[in-house]
C-alpha cells in the first residue's frame, strides 16, 4: 500500500478506519457528516496554533463551530449577518499573517460576497480559506434561495482559487489540514449528511490529485464531493451486470488533475461525471472542453442539476429526481455503453 | 401632497371595507395562526418557529386590518405590497396567506415536501406573494424600488416590509436606507421585528445593531416604536404610517421570539426548532387556552 499523508495526527486514525472499509468490503461504513469533521479537524488545529482563526457570520451554529468558540474563544471573530463583510475582514485578518477560515453557508458566502473574493482574497491573494457549508442541495427544501448551485463556476472563473469538495470524511480531513498549510486561497465545500467510509486505491490526499475510489475500464465515473458515494453505488450495480466501472473522486476542481481524467477517459469506453451542482460551467464542463482539446470523443453525459428551476424536497429526492443515484447513475452508464 | 391623497384612499377602502375586525377578533386570529403554524412545522419536520412566532402578530395586523390586499385585488397595480425580507418566518406568512384565501390551507400540509411549491422561503409559486425572499438583506433595497415606481406613477399604494434584527447587519439594508430617504419614500414602511434574538445568541452579543433608533433617524427615516404583541398599538401605528410627509418610515416592534409559547418565548434555540410530539401538545394546550380566555 503507498504512503499516507504527512499529517501524522490523523495518519493512524484514518488507517483504522480504512481496515474497517476492507473488511465489509462493499457495503460501506457510515462516516460521519463532512461538516462534523471538518470541526473536529479545526479545533485540533487551531489548539496547536493560535494564528488559526475562525470568521462566521451568524453562522457558528450550522457550522458546528459553538465547540470551537467555548474551547478557543480567543480564535473565532463574529460579523453577524453579513456575508460581504465576513470575506473582506478575513481578507484584512490574512494579510498579518493569521490562518483564516471563514465560514458561511456556500449560497451566501459564494454568492452576496463574490466581489470580496474575487478582489480581496483571489487578487490580493490572501490566503484565506472560504468554508461553504450546506453547499449544493444540502438545504433542499429550504428553496433556491439557500442552493448553491452556481459556486464552482464562478470560483473556476476567477483566477487564483482552488476549488476542493471532499467526497467523505478522509478527504475532508486532509482538505482542512492541507488549507492550513496553503499559503493561497481555497475554497472547500460540503455538505451535512452523514458520509460513508469511501475505499481508495491510495490512502494519500493531495489538493489537486484525484482519489481512484475503484478501477474499471467500461465506463468512468468522475464525480466530486457528495456524489462520489452514489457513483460507487453505480458501479456496484453494473458490476452485477458483468460492466466494469472505475470511480475517481475529482475533489479538486481546480487546479484539475488532467492526467487522472485522461488516464480514465483513455482506458474506458465511456465517461459520466457527476457533480451537485448546475450542469453549467462545473466538473462536467471541465472535463468535456478538456476532452475536446485532447481529441477523446467517447460517450459522453455531464449529470448535475439541469437549468430549471430545482425542484424542492431534501437532498436526496432532489438527487434521485435528477439521476445522481446508483440506479440513476448506472442507468445512464448502460444507455452510453 | 401625496400622502395625503394615498391616506384618503385608504380611510376610504376602510370605511368599504366589510370584513373589519375587532381588536378581539383579529388577537383570536393571532392565536389561531400560531397553532396552525406549529401544525405545519410539526406536520414538515422543519421550520423558522421562533422567527415566525414573532412576527404573527405583525402580519395578523398587516393583512387583516391594514393592507388593501386580497386574492381578489392581488393583481390590481395599486394593491398595497408586503416584501418579507426576513424571508425564514415564511410559516407565519403561510397561514396568514392561507387565511385571507389565497390558497386553501390545507396545501401547507405539503410544506417543504419533495415537489410542494411550500419551500422553506417565500416563493412567488405560492399564490398571495410577492417576491422570493429568503436570503437576508434584499428586502428593503427590493420594497425601496417598488415605493419609488409608485412616486414615479403617482400611485396611492404602500409598501411594506419586514426585517430581522439580526439581519440589520447586511451592508445592503443601510444602502436601501440611505436611499429612501434621498427619494423622499413617504410611501415605505420597514417593520422591524425587534426580538434581540439571532441564531447564535443576541444581536447585542454578535454584532450589536443599537442604537438603533438613532442609526434610522440619521439616515433621514421617520422612527415609530410600538409592541409589535399588541394588536390594538400595531393597528394604530401600521395604519398611520408613514406619518412624515417625505420621509420613510422604520417601525420598531419589540417582539419576544417564540411569542405565545412558553418554553419556547426568548430562546434561541427555537429560532429552527421542531417541536417533540410531547412538546408539540404543551404548546397546543397552551394557545388553546389562550383562545379560550380571549373568547371570554
Ligand atoms: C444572507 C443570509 N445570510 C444568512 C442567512 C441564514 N439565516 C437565516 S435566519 C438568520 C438569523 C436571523 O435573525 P433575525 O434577523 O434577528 O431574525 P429573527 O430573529 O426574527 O428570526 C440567519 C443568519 C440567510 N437566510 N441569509
Ligand atoms: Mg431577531
Amino acid at each position: 500500500m503507498p504512503q499516507s499523508p504527512e499529517n501524522t495526527k490523523f495518519h493512524k486514525a484514518d488507517k483504522l478506519k480504512n481496515a474497517q472499509i476492507k473488511m465489509t468490503s462493499t457495503i460501506l461504513k457510515m462516516g460521519k457528516a463532512n461538516l462534523e469533521i471538518f470541526s473536529e479537524t479545526l479545533i485540533e488545529l487551531g489548539k496547536n496554533d493560535k494564528d488559526i482563526l475562525v470568521v462566521t457570520s451568524d453562522s457558528r451554529g450550522s457550522g458546528k463551530l459553538v465547540p470551537f468558540g467555548e474551547q478557543l474563544p480567543g480564535q473565532i471573530v463574529e460579523v453577524g449577518i453579513a456575508e460581504q463583510n465576513l470575506v473582506g475582514v478575513a481578507a484584512g485578518l490574512a494579510s498579518t499573517g493569521k490562518k483564516v477560515f471563514a465560514v458561511s453557508p456556500s449560497c451566501f458566502l459564494t454568492a452576496r460576497s463574490l466581489e470580496q473574493v474575487k478582489n480581496d482574497v483571489a487578487y490580493s491573494n490572501m490566503p484565506v480559506t472560504l468554508i461553504g457549508i450546506s453547499a449544493g442541495v444540502s438545504y433542499g427544501a429550504l428553496g433556491t434561495t439557500h442552493h448553491s448551485l452556481h459556486d464552482v463556476a464562478v470560483f473556476r472563473a476567477i483566477n487564483n482559487i482552488d476549488i476542493v469538495i471532499p467526497a467523505d470524511n478522509f478527504e475532508t480531513r486532509h482538505a482542512i489540514v492541507a488549507a492550513s498549510q496553503s499559503k493561497k486561497p481555497i475554497f472547500i465545500k460540503f455538505g451535512k449528511k452523514n458520509m460513508p467510509n469511501l475505499p481508495r486505491l491510495e490512502q494519500s490526499f493531495e489538493i489537486g490529485k484525484a482519489s481512484v475510489i475503484r478501477e474499471g475500464n467500461d465506463v468512468a465515473f468522475i464525480a466530486c464531493g457528495e456524489t462520489v458515494a452514489p457513483a460507487y453505488e453505480a458501479a456496484q450495480i453494473l458490476e452485477e451486470k458483468g460492466i466494469s466501472a472505475e470511480v475517481i473522486s475529482m475533489h479538486t476542481i481546480k487546479p484539475l488533475d488532467k492526467e487522472a481524467i485522461l488516464k480514465s477517459a483513455m482506458k474506458c469506453k465511456a465517461v459520466v461525471t457527476v457533480e451537485e451542482h448546475s450542469i453549467y460551467g462545473g466538473l462536467g464542463e471541465a472535463c468535456s472542453s478538456l476532452f475536446m482539446e485532447e481529441r477523446i470523443y467517447k460517450p459522453f453525459k455531464i449529470v448535475g442539476i439541469p437549468d430549471e428551476e430545482t425542484v424542492s424536497g431534501l437532498q436526496t429526492e432532489i438527487f434521485d429526481h435528477y439521476g445522481i443515484s446508483g440506479k440513476g447513475l448506472s442507468e445512464t452508464a448502460l444507455n452510453l455503453l | 401632497m401625496e400622502t395625503t391623497i394615498s391616506s384618503h384612499f385608504r380611510i376610504f377602502f376602510k370605511f368599504f371595507s366589510m370584513n373589519n375586525l375587532t381588536i378581539k377578533e383579529l388577537e383570536q386570529k393571532s392565536v389561531k395562526y400560531r397553532m396552525a403554524l406549529l401544525k405545519y412545522i410539526k406536520m414538515a419536520n422543519a421550520g423558522h418557529t421562533g422567527g415566525s412566532l414573532s412576527c404573527t402578530d405583525i402580519l395578523n395586523v398587516l393583512y387583516n386590518d391594514v393592507m388593501n390586499v386580497s386574492p381578489e385585488n392581488f393583481n390590481d397595480p395599486n394593491r398595497d405590497r408586503y416584501i418579507q425580507s426576513k424571508g425564514h418566518s415564511v410559516e407565519a406568512l403561510y397561514v396568514v396567506l392561507a387565511d385571507q384565501g389565497f390558497f386553501p390551507e390545507t396545501e401547507l400540509e405539503t410544506m417543504c415536501r419533495y415537489k410542494s411549491p411550500y419551500v422553506g422561503h417565500p416563493t412567488r409559486k405560492v399564490n398571495g406573494i410577492e417576491f422570493n425572499t429568503g436570503a437576508l438583506g434584499h428586502g428593503l433595497s427590493i420594497s425601496a424600488g417598488i415605493a419609488l415606481a409608485a412616486k414615479k406613477d403617482k400611485a396611492p399604494y404602500r409598501v411594506f416590509t419586514l426585517l430581522g434584527d439580526g439581519e440589520l447587519a447586511e451592508g445592503s439594508n443601510w444602502e436601501a436606507a440611505m436611499l429612501a430617504a434621498h427619494y423622499k419614500l413617504d410611501n415605505l414602511v420597514a417593520i422591524l421585528d425587534h426580538n434581540t434574538l439571532q441564531i447564535t445568541g443576541r444581536n447585542a452579543e454578535v454584532c450589536n445593531p443599537e442604537p438603533i433608533n438613532e442609526k434610522w433617524k440619521a439616515f433621514g427615516w421617520n422612527v415609530v416604536h410600538v409592541d409589535g404583541h399588541n394588536i390594538a398599538e400595531l393597528s394604530k401605528v401600521l395604519d398611520e404610517a408613514p406619518t412624515v410627509p417625505g420621509k420613510p418610515t422604520f417601525v420598531i416592534a419589540r417582539t419576544t421570539k417564540g411569542k405565545g409559547v412558553s418554553f419556547m418565548e426568548d430562546v434561541k434555540k427555537w429560532h429552527h426548532g421542531v417541536p417533540t410530539n410531547e412538546q408539540y401538545e404543551i404548546a397546543i394546550n397552551e394557545l388553546g387556552a389562550e383562545q379560550i380566555r380571549l373568547k371570554n
